[in-house]
């Protein structure tokens, strides 16, 4: 699950892919790959054409990492951003004049989806670390709320706490423009 | 806002009425899978179920206050929304989200923003597709610090077993995993947990760490005995006694051993781009690559993952460490007297392996040093063909040479003794 990559990180990562530090590309891959992947998916709902705009926004990003500025935002936000218009653009050019109204429509609703999910992944990301870790433990190891508590050292009722207010935080992510990242 | 009213009984109220009801019936049920959610669309007309709904009992736990009981239930939708409360917890949210549309509208807003956690990795992403993506990333920039050849093998290897653990609950990391040798021509199992392997393999990098002037993790350990030996079982051995099974903190050696990983592949680039440094650090960065994959294979084994073998350029590296370490192994075996063949002079056999990773060897039976010449190479005295990962997997002591189905001709005893020092190459 997400974890936030710190601005030091960040500049480090930049400053060594400039350098041409092909172990800083396979780090950076094996750090944001998903993540790209996961959006070009849900923009063309299709596993070569996610594939190959993960090659395209890795080049890019390897062929000039100055276009990251660390002072505009998280690397995480800027890669994310970059996926989404590349994976938007290959969806505009493959549905190219002929398509249907039906078409056009399948392919604004997948746009806005992929939309949301990148918005939700930088909530998560952004959110603060303990909502963060509560919504891990119980999404992703499937603890329930008892055995979050004991591990954590805190009360049921903060558990649950935490469990609303992450996920209140998180169901914002669809009140954005749909271009807005 | 609903107030929420004692039941059974229920006087419609004007404020509430609507939405209450309307809200109650499309709310499902939180499940372990959230992809299936469908968002609820349906602004206009009754939804369906309406009057079944208005049938069902509303429970509510006796003698509670109300409003108190409403707040309670409240703070439990997020845990109901993520399937994290008690059954009787979801029961009688469920009752209330019939009666109460604040909470109902609430109810429906975290179910959707539960399908929108998604986890930072997949497993089904393609390992080849990283290979790709940074193949292509070099062809169109070449690196200013490549990665040495010998040092890739090890990067894409611990990149699949990281991708493997972070997709593994903290409970299966205590899974029982048996990792197997061969000592001369017996057979050794010794019994550790995923995240013994995992130390494993943190334990035999930090020799390599070591050598390139990196900091040893087992170097300046307190106490003694699991200081910085050079024996390498002698040091696993050490560091599993530190953490006795089962282990409180399974995932403990995860990110040591990920960044050492790192830190070597960093440490392979900055010695510059000669293809072949001297010394045996490439063989180094490739034996590291092979035991992060079998051990890989064994940790997925354990958990029930399925586990592909290496990328095939990768794999063909992992081959030709085996082979060339083949001549040493079958002299150690005569030495030991392990040897069924009889000793001769120049003889050569033949080694074929098929696969991504396969090719061609000639292994001097009767004197490790010696090369091979073209001449000796066509009379060799036995020819034995079998695939890049079963190899591998013999030279792993992960199947022993009666399992191996081998395409052979020749001396039958020059075979067993092939095989069997392929064995022999393994350790814990």
């Amino acid at each position: 699950m997400a974890h936030e990559t710190p601005p030091r990180w960040d500049r480090d990562m930049r400053q060594r892919l400039e350098r041409g530090e092909a172990a800083a590309l396979a780090e950076l891959y094996d750090r944001f790959a998903s993540l790209v992947h996961g959006i070009a998916q849900r923009v063309l709902g299709d596993e070569t054409a996610a594939a190959r705009v993960t090659r395209e926004v890795f080049a890019l990003i390897w062929e000039a990492p100055q276009g990251f500025d660390p002072e505009a935002g998280p690397m995480r936000t800027w890669i994310a951003g970059l996926a989404h218009r590349l994976a938007v653009q290959r969806l505009r050019a493959d549905l190219g004049g002929r398509a249907s109204a039906a078409e056009r429509a399948d392919a604004a609703a997948q746009v806005r989806s992929a939309s949301t999910a990148a918005r939700a992944d930088y909530i998560v990301t952004a959110m603060p670390a303990p909502l963060r870790e509560a919504l891990e433990l119980t999404r992703f190891q499937r603890q329930d709320c008892r055995q979050m508590a004991d591990r954590l050292g805190i009360t049921e009722a903060e558990a649950r706490r935490r469990l609303r207010l992450g996920l209140q935080l998180l169901s914002t992510a669809d009140q954005y423009d749909a271009e807005g990242l | 806002m609903t107030t929420p009213r004692p039941g059974p009984g229920r006087e419609p109220d004007e404020t509430a009425t609507d939405g209450a009801w309307d809200h109650a019936a499309r709310v499902p049920r939180p499940r372990d899978g959230s992809a299936d959610f469908v968002r609820s669309s349906t602004r206009a007309g009754p939804p369906p179920g309406a009057e079944d709904a208005a049938t069902i009992p509303i429970r509510l736990p006796e003698a509670n206050d109300p409003m108190s009981t409403h707040h309670h239930l409240m703070s439990l939708l997020g845990a109901w929304a993520l399937a994290a409360c008690s059954p009787e917890e979801a029961e009688r949210v469920e009752a209330h989200l019939n009666d109460c549309g604040r909470c109902a509208d609430e109810a429906v807003r975290l179910r959707e923003a539960v399908a929108l956690l998604e986890p930072q990795h997949c497993l089904d992403l393609d390992p080849r597709l990283r290979v790709r993506v940074l193949e292509g990333c070099l062809a169109r920039r070449p690196a200013r610090w490549p990665v040495p050849p010998w040092a890739a093998p090890l990067d894409a290897e611990a990149a699949r077993l990281d991708a493997l653990l972070n997709d593994m609950a903290e409970d299966e990391w205590r899974t029982p995993v048996a990792l197997r040798w061969f000592d001369g021509d017996r057979r050794q199992v010794l019994g550790t947990s995923v995240a013994g392997v995992v130390d494993h393999l943190l334990s035999g990098d930090g020799l390599l760490a070591r050598a390139v002037g990196l900091p040893d993790p087992l170097a300046d350990r307190a106490g003694g005995n699991g200081g910085a030996g050079d024996d390498p079982a002698a040091r696993t051995l050490a560091r599993w006694r530190e953490t006795p099974e089962p282990r409180a903190e399974p995932r403990a050696p995860w990110l040591p051993w990920r960044e050492q990983t790192r830190a070597l592949v960093r440490a392979a680039a900055e010695r510059g781009d000669a293809p072949r440094p001297a010394g045996d650090l490439p063989d180094g960065y490739l034996h590291r690559a092979f035991a992060c994959w079998i051990h890989a294979g064994d940790i997925a084994d354990a958990v029930e993952y399925p586990y592909g073998p290496p990328y095939g350029t990768h794999l063909r590296l992992l081959v030709d460490l085996a082979a060339r370490k083949l001549p040493g192994s079958i002299a150690g075996r005569r030495r030991a007297g392990l040897a069924t063949s009889p000793g001769a002079a120049g003889r050569t056999i033949h080694l074929e392996v098929e696969g991504a990773g396969g090719g061609h060897w000639y292994i001097p039976l009767d004197s490790p040093a010696a090369a091979v010449s073209r001449t000796e190479a066509r009379g060799a005295v036995a020819h034995v063909a079998l695939d890049d990962v079963v190899f591998c997997q013999l030279a792993a002591g992960r199947i022993t040479p009666d399992e191996v189905a081998s395409g052979g001709e020749g001396d039958p005893a020059v075979i067993r003794d092939v095989l069997s020092a392929a064995a022999a190459l393994s350790r814990l």
